[in-house]
């Protein structure tokens, strides 16, 4: 099992010793952790809705597919949904590798899928009005140059 | 056949709803979407911009396209903002 989707909140350090305690093989631990961000000091919170039936499943999908490609030895991903204060871990990505270029590209590769290919969807309720979050062309464009036709990013 | 339709986010906010289960005869995915603009303002304000509506059929990622023979799930929602 190396994802996980939860309402309640993680403690991103004690996630990541322990990640890194059970790695035998691997020279390079990279982790990311993603923080709900207060752009206008107006927030009053987040709220991540997303679609149980099929999120776990999927974030399965991309730590196999990033294992793969990086040759990770191990990957954790974390998701959190439901209402999240300013300052609050929304989410979570650990990888280890032989070396330190697969284990930065594949947590790379992963936020990249996260980003625009997991049911997740964010609103932001600020003095009581609330605004989904738009997804952004540039973490589509981000996500294209992962494909096999794309030079960028391979080296 | 019948269909559970699950709609998210300011899609479900705009249906007026979070799923139902749905009778109909639409081959594709496409053709489910022509029915259901039809059957109130709701609808059709969820489905007015489809360069902004994403589908999932059966939890797989999916598009206007997709045949619905044998499917039992099938969701709507706006492109994910995760991460």
């Amino acid at each position: 099992m190396s994802a996980r989707v939860q309402e309640a909140a993680f403690d991103a350090a004690a996630e990541a010793a322990a990640f890194q305690s059970a790695v035998t093989q691997s020279g390079a631990v990279v982790s990311f952790t993603g923080v709900v961000r207060d752009d206008t000091g107006s927030l009053d919170y987040m709220f991540i809705e997303h679609y149980p039936g099929m999120t776990l499943a999927a974030l399965e999908k991309f730590a196999d597919q990033a294992r793969v490609k990086f040759g990770l030895e191990k990957v954790l991903v974390i998701h959190r949904y439901g209402r999240l204060q300013s300052g609050e871990a929304i989410m979570m990505v650990v990888t280890a590798a032989r070396h330190r270029k697969d284990a930065f590209a594949g947590a790379d590769y992963l936020m990249d899928y996260l980003k625009s290919r997991a049911p997740f969807w964010k609103k932001e309720v600020s003095q009581g009005s609330a605004t989904w979050v738009a997804a952004k062309d540039q973490d589509e464009a981000a996500l294209a140059e992962w494909s096999p036709n794309s030079a960028a990013k391979e080296s | 056949m019948k269909v559970d339709i699950l709609y998210f986010a300011w899609v479900r906010e705009r249906v007026g709803l979070s799923q139902e289960s749905y009778q109909t005869s639409a081959a594709t995915v496409a053709d489910l979407i022509a029915e259901l603009v039809t059957r109130d303002e709701g609808y059709a304000a969820a489905f007015a911009d489809l360069s902004a509506i994403c589908v999932a059929v059966d939890q797989e990622l999916s598009d206007f396209a997709a045949p619905l023979a044998d499917c039992r799930e099938v969701a709507f929602f706006p492109p994910m903002t995760g991460g």
